[in-house]
């Protein structure tokens, strides 16, 4: 239990260069993502160049570190909607019971009902910033789980002796939810919600190779890939180098995860 | 007819009509004046005004709901703005290739994982059972757009073993088609492939702890009968749920995966039609492939009974 395995530590130390990368991204030494140079197009990886150029000639290197600044805000930005708004209602729902409950579950499994991609393109239809919307409608799409998994984890709490005795002790709803019960969930909302940052980055780069996210001139890493693709066979670099980064940092995301939830359930090989 | 297939159709009829108050009100809400958009650069006050009275655009929102749920309960989605066709047709159109797709993609998912979670299962623990869970994070991890670019560029653009694009309807030729949506559907497979090979896995372990299954063994049956057949069928509730649920997942990734190969399918169309302001296909999209999606939850609570008898009884799965 206590040894991490040394995917888990390279994962963790991947994950935080890329964060780091990211949010200093303005700051770093690397290229202007935007900068055109006609006489790089398309130039070969190489040294100060380490993802070659594009086929406007920009750095392929400094657009993937700049792309990642909306994957991290699309990403941490839709889970922290859900894990709020889902674990209230689950809460809520969990520990009240009767109408209250059945209020709740129905209105999420109504939302279940639909495909969430195709919920995610019609929400993004209505005019607005192109971030916000993302990261509202992705956000919306992942209220049900996480309302569900609050929910399972509030009744068998209530159920446990220490919620008996805080409410025969005279322990009034709202000090019950906030002291009692929401700290026991955090665990596991917080495991859940590092496999849902995973789902987010995929998400966010399936709709911006649709051309349906944050709009150009901001790179990102679908439109980067959406954008190179015609000329994959003369410029590979363009279009899976940037792939490659994104799919390094889902995977460290869903290993960390999966141990995370191993360690907070005490149990593994569950799907 | 029992309790839990009874309480499942209550159920559906309940959502059915909450998706459609949702899919209604997603298009409704919209800001922007449908009959300005329609008429364009004809648009004077009076037509306009003409317009939305014709279209029912100047009524309160719960009028234009049953307005609205009335002609859709005749077969009436509306018409496309710029192209004039009825919307429902245009649908009905295009599902034949999406349809096509899922299907396929669901085959080649379920061929590729039973056999791989059967296998890890008896062999849990082993360096195999270890690599097909570090391989199905990494698959996990992939988009299918990756996945699709990765094989537009090895097998179109390197190999040439396929073509990159384009549709070829089953009508016009069967191995053409095929051609045509291989790499689609590969593409698509791969990413379920995980899910449903980890899922059959963990149930299937707690099925070869059980007594029958040592009985079996003790009898002298062959190992692959015990496993593909005395064990496999238990084991499969989860695998079948996960089936079920994975239709909607699927149907999100029909809509990359079509717009990347150019697959006239529903999922291309729904982008177009964001693309084109086209809202009233939008909606059309939104309610026939919720419709569907609610269809396929109840025909797998049915499958469900149908492999274990003793939930209908029960009344919990």
């Amino acid at each position: 239990m206590s040894r991490a395995p040394l995917g888990y530590r390279l994962s963790l130390a991947w994950l935080a260069l890329v964060a780091f990368a990211a949010l200093a991204a303005p700051w770093l030494p690397i290229a202007d993502p935007l900068r055109q140079s006609l006489p790089d197009m398309l130039a070969a990886p190489g040294a100060g160049r380490w993802f070659g150029a594009d086929s406007l000639g920009r750095d392929v290197f400094a657009r993937t570190v700049h792309g990642f600044r909306v994957t991290l805000a699309v990403s941490f930005g839709s889970v922290l909607l859900a894990l709020v708004f889902g674990g209230a209602l689950g809460i809520v729902a969990g520990y009240f019971r009767g109408w209250v409950e059945r209020t709740i579950m129905t209105a999420v499994n109504v939302l279940l009902a639909f495909p969430p991609l195709v919920l995610v393109i019609a929400m993004v239809a209505y005019p607005g910033n192109a971030l916000l919307k993302v990261i509202v409608a992705l956000g919306i799409v992942f209220v049900p789980s996480v309302t569900r998994i609050a929910r399972a984890g509030t009744l068998r709490l209530a159920a446990l002796d220490f919620v008996t005795a805080a409410r025969a002790a005279g322990m009034g709803h709202a000090r019950m939810l906030w002291r009692e019960l929401l700290p026991n969930l955090v665990p596991s909302l917080l495991a859940f919600g590092l496999l849902m940052l995973a789902v987010a980055a995929l998400a966010e780069a399936g709709l911006s190779f649709l051309g349906l996210g944050v709009p150009p001139p901001t790179p990102t890493i679908g439109s980067m890939m959406a954008g190179e693709q015609s000329r994959a066979l003369d410029a590979p670099h363009a279009v899976f180098l940037p792939a490659l980064a994104l799919f390094l940092t889902i995977f460290a995301l869903n290993l960390v995860g999966e141990e995370l939830r191993r360690r907070v359930d005490g149990r593994g090989g569950q799907a | 007819m029992s309790g839990r297939l009874l309480r499942a159709f209550a159920g559906f009829a309940g959502t059915l009509f909450a998706v459609s108050v949702v899919s209604f009100l997603l298009i409704a809400l919209l800001p922007g004046d449908l009959a300005l958009l329609i008429l364009a650069d004809s648009a004077t006050p009076e037509r306009v005004a003409a317009l939305r009275a014709e279209l029912g655009l100047d009524r309160p929102l719960p009028i234009r709901y049953l307005m609205w749920l009335g002609n859709v309960l005749q077969g009436d989605f509306g018409r496309g703005i710029h192209s004039g066709e009825p919307t429902l047709q245009v649908i009905l159109s295009r599902l034949p290739v999406t349809i096509e797709l899922i299907v396929l993609t669901q085959i080649l998912a379920l061929v590729l994982s039973i056999p791989g979670g059967i296998w890890s299962a008896y062999r849990r623990g082993s360096a195999l059972d270890h690599g097909t869970l570090v391989a199905s994070i990494a698959l996990l991890s992939v988009p299918p757009f990756v996945l699709a670019l990765a094989m537009i560029y090895f097998f179109a653009l390197q190999l040439q073993w396929l073509p990159a694009t384009g549709f070829v309807s089953l009508s016009e030729s069967v191995v053409e088609n095929l051609e045509s949506i291989a790499m689609p559907v590969a593409a698509l497979a791969l990413v379920e492939v995980p899910v449903y090979l980890r899922m059959l896995r963990s149930e299937m372990v707690t099925t070869l702890q059980q007594n029958f299954v040592a009985l079996a063994r003790g009898m002298g049956l062959p190992t692959w009968r015990i496993l593909f057949v005395n064990a496999f069928k238990p084991s499969s509730l989860g695998l079948i749920t996960v089936v079920g649920i994975n239709m909607g997942r699927l149907m999100g990734g029909a809509i990359i995966v079509e717009t990347m190969f150019a697959l006239p399918g529903v999922g291309q169309l729904l982008v177009e039609s964001i693309y084109q302001q086209e809202y009233q296909v939008t909606q059309g999209i939104v309610l026939f492939v919720a419709f569907a999606f609610i269809l396929i939850n109840l025909a797998t609570d049915v499958v469900y009974v149908l492999v274990d008898p003793r939930l209908a009884r029960d009344g919990e799965a």
